[in-house]
C-alpha cells in the first residue's frame, strides 16, 4: 500500500508534466462518459492518506486517479492554460486557513461552476476558509467553533457513555438515485459538527439529517444558553447539485470517510440489533458514486418533433397542426448509457404558460414520444422538456418553433351553412343583370 | 419658382412687345403658353425632388428614423419572397413571444408600390439595389404630387392657380418633412394618394362622369393601401355631401359622383386584410354609410317631388319622409353600437375631436412626439408666408363659389383643424393650405398685371392713391377709377415677389437644416465648428448582429423595435407597431422595477439582452431616460404597482441626488447610468454630470447584480446589457 502510494508520488510530478504539455489529455469529463477521471484530494494532515485508506482505495479501484496533496503545497493549481486539470475535487483539509498555489476561494467555486465535483468534510477544527466554500454551496456549519452534534437518543452505544458525540444515524434521504438501490441496513456513524441549510438556496438537499433530539454545542461545557442549531434543521450530510450539474457533497465529519468509522461494528442506543459493520462504508461510497456521475446523470438526445404523416422537422407550424414529438433519454451507469425508464417525462408546448401538457410514453429503451395537436393561437411556442427529479441531473430542453396561422388559401373556400349568403348574393347578380337588359332595350 | 414668371404671357401678349424667340412667334398664343406652362410643370416636377435630395447629400443613401425601417425590411421581403408569402407573412422576430401577422396588419401600399418599381427598373435592366428605390420613392411622389396639384388647381381656379399650387407644395416644408429622401414611410405615397382621390372626385362631381368616379374609387382604394389616413377621405367627403345637400346644391352629378365612389371604394377598401370589414362595422366608417342612405333619399324625394305637382302635399311627405329615414338611421345606428355590431370609434380617432383624451386615457398615444398637439411655432415653420395666403384664398373661394371650392373650403378646414390637433397631420394639411393658398397668388397676380396691362393700353388718368395690400388691390380691381392705381399695382405685384421669395429661402432652408436629418445618424457642432457625426445606433446594431446568437431575445423600450430587427436581424420584445398595449406595459414595468423583480419579467420573456439609449454622455437629449416617464405611465396603466409619483419629488422628475429614492434603484436608471459615475463629461464639472439633463446624477456607485455590462457604443448613446443566467448554486 505505501508503496503503491510511493509510486504514485514519484509518477506525479512527470504526470503533470505531461498534462501541462498536453491540456487535453485530462479532459475527461464529456458528454459521453460524464463520469469524472481525476480528483485532486487536499488534506492538511498526510496521515489522512492512511487512516481514510480504504475510502481512497475504493475510488482507485472504480478507476478514479488520485492526486493526494497536502493543502497548502505551493505547487497546487486547477487550471492550466484554461484547462481544467481535475474533474473532481475532494477536500478533507478542515484546518487549513489557506490553500498553497493559485488555489483559494474563487478558484475552488470557479471550479465547480464549471461543472466539476466537490467533496468538503468538515470537523471540528474547520477553518473560515472552508465555512466560506460550505457557505458559497447553501450550507452554514455551527458558528461555535466548538461546538458538536450531540443527540443523547440515537448515538452510537459504546463501551464508555461517552459524551453521545458519536452519532448512528440511518434516516437516510429516501432516493435510490442518490444512495444506490441496496438498502443501506446498518446505521452511518457520524462525529462532527452539525449544519444548517440556507433557505434562500433551493438546490441544496439533507441527505442526512441530525434526528429531532439532536443539538450542536460544545460537549465539554455545560449547557448555559439553549443551542442555535437543534433537532432536524440539522444536517449531517448534504448534498448540492448546481443548475449546470455540477454535483457537492458537504459533511461536518471528516471521521465518517475514515478506515476506523468504515470497519467498525454499530449499536444505535436503544436497539437491541448489533451491526457488526456500520453503514459508512457503503453510504460513503454509493454517495461518491452519485457525487462522480455515476449514477443519475441523464443525456436527452435526438429531440425530433414533425407532423403527423411527415418526417421531416419544419421550421414553423401551423394552428391546428397534428404533430409527434419524440426525445431519446439515457441515463449513464457509471460504464454505459442506459436507457432512462420513467412515466413521469412531460412535456409542453409554451408561450409564456404551457398550451400543452402531456406525459411522454415511453418505449423502455429510451424513446419518449407523444402527439399532439398545436393549440389554435399563433406565436412563438417552445417544446419544453423540465425533467426534474431527485437525485438525476436536471434535464431541461428547449426548442423554439413559431407557429403561424392559417395562409389565405388554406381556409375552406365554402362552407355549407353559408349557402343561403351565397345563393343571396348570386342571386342579386342576376337579377340586377336581367333587370339591367330589361330596363335598358325595353321601351 | 418657374410658375409665377410664367403668369405673365399667359394673357395674350401685347402686339407691341418684340419677339423673344422667332419659333415662339410662329407658335400660335395658345400653343406658346401650352408649351410654356408644361415646361414649368416640368422644371417643378424637377425641383421637388431636387430639393427632398438633401438628406442624401448631406448623410448617405439611407432609410430614416423608426417605421420606414419596417417598411423597408417588409419592402425587402416582399422582393425577395414574392407577394403571396408576403401577404402570409407571419413574423416570429418581433412582438416574442406573440409574433405578430405582418400581411395582416400593414397597409402594403407602400411596400408594393416600391417593388413594382422595384421590379420596372430591373426590367429596364437598371441594377438597382431595392434600398435605393425605397429611399427615393418619397421623393418621387412628391413630384407626383405637384402634377396632381397642378390638375386639381386647375380644376378647382384655373391653370395658373393650378401653376402656382405645384409650385407651392413642391417645396411646402409642411409636406417635405414627411417626404424627403430616404423617409420611406406611408405619407411618402399617402399625400399622393389622398390628393389624387379629391381631385379625382371633384372632377366627377364637376363632370357628373360615371369614368371620374370609378377613378376617384380606385385612387381611394390605392389610398387605403397605403395609409390609415384613408378615414379623413372617407369622412370629409360625406360631409362635402352632406354640405351640398343641405345648401341645397343636390344634383344628379353629385349623386352619380357619390354613390359609385362610396359603393366601389368601399368594396375595393375591404380587400387590404387591415381594413377588412371596417366600413359596415366601424363607428369612423358610419357617417358615410349614412350618408348613402341620405342620398337615396333626397333621390326618392326629387322623383316623389316630380311625379307629385302638389307643393303643399310634397311638403308634409317631406317631412315624413325626412323624419322616418333619421329615425330608421338612429335606430339602425343604435341597435349596432349597442350589440357590438358597430365597434365604437378608436382612442385616435376620439383623441382627434378631442386633443385631451389621449393624455387622460390612452398614454401609448400621447406618448408619441408627433401626436402632440401643435405649437404655434411649426405652423410658422411648416407653413409661413402659406398661413397667412391661407385666409386671402378662403375670401376668393367664397367670393367664387362651385361645388369645387365648397370642397377645397371645407378640405382646408378640417385639415387645419386637424393639423392644429396633432402635430403629423400638418402634413395632411400641406396640400389645402397650398391650394388655397395658390388661389390667392394666382388671383391677385392675374388682377394685378390686367390692371398694369389695361392702363398701358388705354393711357388712363390717375389720380394719386396708395395702395398696400393684397385685399385692397384686389378690391381695387372692381373699383377702376381709383387714383394710383398702375403704380400701386406695382408695388403690390414687387411686394408679391418678395414675399414669395422669402418663402422659397425658408423653404430651402427648413429642408437643408431641419428636415434632412435620418435621425439614427446624429449631427452635431464641434467645439471648432466642424460637424460631428454621432454614428451609435448603427454601430450598435450592427454589434447585435455580430456578436449575438441569432435568436438572441432583445429587450428595449419600443421606438427601437423596428430598428433593431431591421439593423440588428434579432428578435424584439415590443416595436413601434405598438398593438399589444400589455406586453409594452410588461416592458415597461420591467424597466421602472429594481433589478430582481426585473429580473424575473425578463426571465419570462427570455429576455437575453436589454439595450437602453443614453444622452447624458453626448446631450442627446431624446433618450430613454427623458421617455422614461412614459414608461412609467404606460406601465402602471396596466399594472398598478408602478406608480407615477414613486419616481417623482413633490412632481418633479429628477436624476440628481435629490431624485426619488424608487428612481434612483429602477433598471432603467440602472442601466443608463451604470458607470457613468465615474466619467466626467464636460471640463470644470464633477463626475458624473448627465449633460442631457445638465444635473450631476444621483447614484454614482452602482452595482448590476443580474445584468452585466456587453457593449456600449463609442459615444455611450447605446448601452447594452446581458442578461445573466440564474445563479449556478442557488
Amino acid at each position: 500500500m505505501a508503496k503503491l502510494a510511493l509510486l504514485f508520488l514519484f509518477a506525479l510530478p512527470l504526470l503533470l508534466s505531461l498534462t501541462s504539455l498536453l491540456p487535453l489529455h485530462c479532459n475527461a469529463f464529456s458528454v459521453d462518459r460524464p463520469t469524472d477521471r481525476r480528483l485532486l484530494v487536499l488534506v492538511d494532515d498526510l496521515a489522512i492518506r492512511s487512516s481514510h485508506s480504504r475510502f481512497f482505495s475504493s475510488l482507485q479501484a472504480r478507476g478514479y486517479d488520485l492526486d493526494l496533496r497536502h493543502a497548502d503545497d505551493p505547487g497546487l493549481a486547477l487550471r492550466r492554460y484554461g484547462q481544467y486539470l481535475y474533474d473532481g475535487l475532494i477536500l478533507f483539509s478542515p484546518s487549513v486557513q489557506r490553500f498553497g498555489g493559485s488555489l483559494d476561494l474563487a478558484a475552488v467555486l470557479d471550479f465547480v461552476d464549471a461543472g466539476h465535483d466537490l467533496i468538503l468534510a468538515a470537523d471540528s477544527s474547520t477553518s473560515d476558509l472552508i465555512r466560506e466554500i460550505a457557505t458559497e454551496c447553501g450550507v452554514d456549519f455551527d458558528e461555535d467553533p466548538a461546538a458538536m452534534v450531540i443527540d443523547h437518543t440515537s448515538y452510537a452505544v459504546s463501551e464508555t457513555e461517552g459524551d453521545h458525540t458519536l452519532i448512528a444515524s440511518d434516516d437516510f434521504i429516501k432516493s435510490d438515485v442518490i444512495l444506490g438501490d441496496k438498502k443501506i441496513e446498518a446505521p452511518v456513524l457520524f462525529r462532527g459538527i452539525g449544519h444548517s441549510l440556507n433557505t434562500a438556496n433551493s438546490l441544496v438537499l439533507k441527505v442526512l439529517p441530525a434526528s429531532p433530539a439532536a443539538y450542536s454545542a460544545n460537549p465539554l461545557m455545560k449547557l448555559s444558553s439553549p443551542p442555535s442549531l437543534t433537532g432536524s434543521a440539522i444536517s449531517l450530510v448534504s448534498i448540492v447539485q448546481a443548475r449546470n450539474n455540477a454535483r457537492i457533497l458537504i459533511t461536518g465529519s471528516l471521521d465518517m470517510f475514515s478506515n476506523r468509522f468504515l470497519k467498525s461494528g454499530v449499536q444505535k442506543a436503544g436497539r437491541s440489533i448489533k451491526h457488526e459493520k456500520s453503514g459508512n462504508e457503503q453510504f460513503v461510497t454509493e454517495i461518491s458514486k452519485w457525487v462522480f456521475h455515476e449514477r443519475g446523470h441523464l443525456k436527452a438526445v435526438n429531440v425530433h418533433h414533425h407532423k403527423v404523416g411527415e418526417t421531416n422537422e419544419p421550421s414553423m407550424y401551423r394552428i391546428n397542426d397534428d404533430l409527434e414529438y419524440s426525445v431519446e433519454i439515457y441515463e449513464w451507469s457509471g460504464s454505459s448509457w442506459e436507457p432512462y425508464v420513467a412515466d413521469d417525462v412531460q412535456v409542453q408546448f409554451y408561450m409564456m404558460s404551457p398550451y400543452v401538457l402531456k406525459t411522454l410514453a415511453t418505449d423502455h429503451k429510451g424513446l419518449y414520444s407523444t402527439s399532439f395537436k398545436v393549440p389554435d393561437v399563433y406565436g412563438v411556442f417552445q417544446f419544453k422538456v423540465e425533467h426534474q427529479k431527485l437525485g438525476y441531473t436536471s434535464l431541461s430542453l428547449s426548442k423554439q418553433i413559431p407557429v403561424r396561422p392559417f395562409r389565405h388559401n388554406e381556409y375552406e373556400r365554402f362552407i355549407t351553412t353559408a349557402f343561403p349568403y351565397y345563393g343571396a348574393s348570386f342571386s342579386t347578380m342576376v337579377a340586377f343583370f336581367i333587370f339591367s337588359i330589361v330596363y335598358l332595350y325595353n321601351k | 419658382m418657374g410658375a409665377k414668371a410664367e403668369n405673365g404671357p399667359k394673357p395674350p401678349p401685347p402686339l407691341s412687345s418684340p419677339p423673344p424667340f422667332k419659333a415662339l412667334v410662329k407658335l400660335k398664343t395658345k400653343q406658346q403658353e401650352l408649351l410654356i406652362r408644361s415646361a414649368a410643370l416640368a422644371l417643378i416636377y424637377v425641383l421637388a425632388f431636387a430639393i427632398r435630395l438633401f438628406s442624401v447629400l448631406r448623410y448617405e443613401s439611407m432609410i430614416h428614423e423608426f417605421d420606414p425601417y419596417f417598411n423597408y425590411r417588409t419592402t425587402l421581403f416582399l422582393t425577395r419572397n414574392g407577394f403571396y408569402e408576403f401577404w402570409n407573412w407571419f413574423d416570429s422576430e418581433s412582438w416574442y413571444p406573440l409574433g405578430r401577422i405582418i400581411g395582416g396588419t400593414l397597409y402594403p401600399g407602400l411596400m408594393v408600390t416600391a417593388a413594382l418599381i422595384y421590379r420596372a427598373l430591373r426590367f429596364l435592366t437598371f441594377a438597382v439595389h431595392i434600398r435605393e428605390v425605397c429611399v427615393l420613392t418619397a421623393p418621387f411622389f412628391a413630384s407626383n404630387t405637384t402634377l396632381v396639384a397642378y390638375f386639381f388647381g386647375k380644376e378647382i381656379w384655373d391653370a395658373g392657380a393650378g401653376l402656382v399650387a405645384a409650385a407651392l407644395i413642391a417645396i411646402c416644408p409642411g409636406y417635405i418633412s414627411r417626404s424627403v429622401a430616404g423617409s420611406y414611410d406611408n405619407e411618402g405615397v399617402a399625400i399622393f394618394a389622398l390628393l389624387f382621390t379629391f381631385y379625382l372626385f371633384v372632377k366627377a362631381v364637376n363632370t357628373g362622369s360615371l369614368a371620374w368616379s370609378l377613378a376617384s374609387a380606385f385612387g381611394y382604394f390605392y389610398m387605403v393601401s397605403a395609409w390609415g389616413g384613408y378615414v379623413f377621405i372617407i369622412n370629409l367627403i360625406p360631409l362635402y355631401v352632406l354640405v351640398l345637400l343641405v345648401t341645397g346644391r343636390y344634383s344628379m352629378r353629385l349623386y352619380v359622383a357619390y354613390n359609385c365612389m362610396y359603393v366601389l371604394g368601399m368594396m375595393l377598401a375591404m380587400q387590404i386584410r387591415f381594413v377588412g370589414f371596417q366600413h359596415v362595422q366601424s363607428g369612423e366608417h358610419m357617417a358615410a354609410m349614412g350618408v348613402f342612405f341620405l342620398m337615396q333619399v333626397f333621390y326618392f324625394l326629387y322623383w316623389v317631388k316630380d311625379m307629385l305637382n302638389d307643393t303643399k302635399l310634397f311638403q308634409s311627405f317631406l317631412q315624413i319622409t325626412l323624419t322616418c329615414a333619421i329615425g330608421v338611421g338612429t335606430l339602425a345606428l343604435g341597435i349596432g353600437m349597442a350589440s357590438g355590431y358597430i365597434s365604437p370609434w378608436t382612442g385616435r380617432f376620439y383623441s382627434l375631436l378631442d386633443p385631451t383624451y389621449a393624455k387622460d386615457h390612452i398614454p401609448i398615444i400621447a406618448s408619441v412626439s408627433e401626436h402632440q398637439p401643435t405649437a404655434w411655432s411649426s405652423f410658422m415653420f411648416d407653413f409661413h408666408i402659406l398661413l397667412i395666403l391661407f385666409p386671402a384664398g378662403l375670401y376668393f373661394c367664397f367670393k367664387r363659389l362651385s361645388d369645387a371650392t365648397i370642397f377645397i373650403v371645407m378640405y382646408g378646414l378640417t385639415s387645419m383643424y386637424f393639423a392644429s390637433v396633432m402635430v403629423r397631420l400638418i402634413l395632411v394639411a400641406a396640400p389645402a393650405v397650398c391650394l388655397i393658398s395658390a388661389i390667392a397668388i394666382s388671383a391677385t397676380i392675374k388682377n394685378l398685371t390686367t390692371l398694369i396691362r389695361k392702363k398701358s393700353k388705354a393711357a388712363l388718368t390717375v389720380s394719386s392713391k396708395a395702395t398696400s395690400n393684397l385685399k385692397a388691390s384686389a378690391k381695387a380691381l372692381l373699383d377702376q377709377s381709383l387714383p394710383f392705381q398702375r403704380n400701386g399695382a406695382i408695388a403690390v405685384l414687387v411686394g408679391a415677389f418678395y414675399l414669395l421669395s422669402r418663402y422659397a429661402i425658408h423653404c430651402t432652408w427648413v429642408t437643408s437644416e431641419a428636415y434632412s436629418s435620418p435621425s439614427i445618424v446624429l449631427a452635431a457642432r464641434g467645439a471648432h465648428g466642424g460637424r460631428v457625426i454621432f454614428d451609435d445606433y448603427r454601430e450598435a446594431y450592427y454589434w447585435l448582429r455580430q456578436n449575438t446568437p441569432p435568436d438572441a431575445k432583445v429587450m428595449s423600450w419600443w421606438d427601437y423595435g423596428y430598428q433593431i430587427t431591421a439593423m440588428g436581424n434579432r428578435t424584439v420584445i415590443v416595436d413601434n407597431n405598438t398593438w399589444n398595449n400589455t406586453h409594452i406595459a410588461t416592458v415597461g414595468r420591467a424597466m421602472s422595477s429594481y433589478e430582481h423583480e426585473a429580473y424575473e419579467i425578463m426571465q419570462s420573456l427570455d429576455v437575453d439582452y436589454v439595450l437602453v439609449v443614453f444622452g447624458g454622455l453626448t446631450g442627446y437629449s431624446s433618450d430613454d431616460i427623458n421617455k422614461f416617464l412614459w414608461m412609467v405611465r404606460i406601465g402602471g396603466g396596466v399594472f398598478p404597482v408602478i406608480k407615477e409619483p414613486d419616481y417623482l419629488v413633490n412632481g418633479e422628475y429628477r436624476v440628481d441626488k435629490g431624485a426619488a429614492p424608487k428612481m434612483l434603484n429602477c433598471l432603467m436608471y440602472k442601466l443608463s447610468y451604470y458607470r457613468f459615475g465615474e466619467v466626467t463629461t464636460e471640463y470644470g464639472k464633477p463626475t458624473g454630470y448627465d449633460r442631457a439633463r445638465g444635473v450631476e446624477i444621483g447614484n454614482k456607485d452602482i452595482k448590476l447584480e443580474y445584468l452585466e455590462e456587453a457593449f456600449t457604443t463609442s459615444n455611450w448613446i447605446i448601452r447594452i446589457y446581458k442578461v445573466k443566467p440564474p445563479k449556478n448554486r442557488w
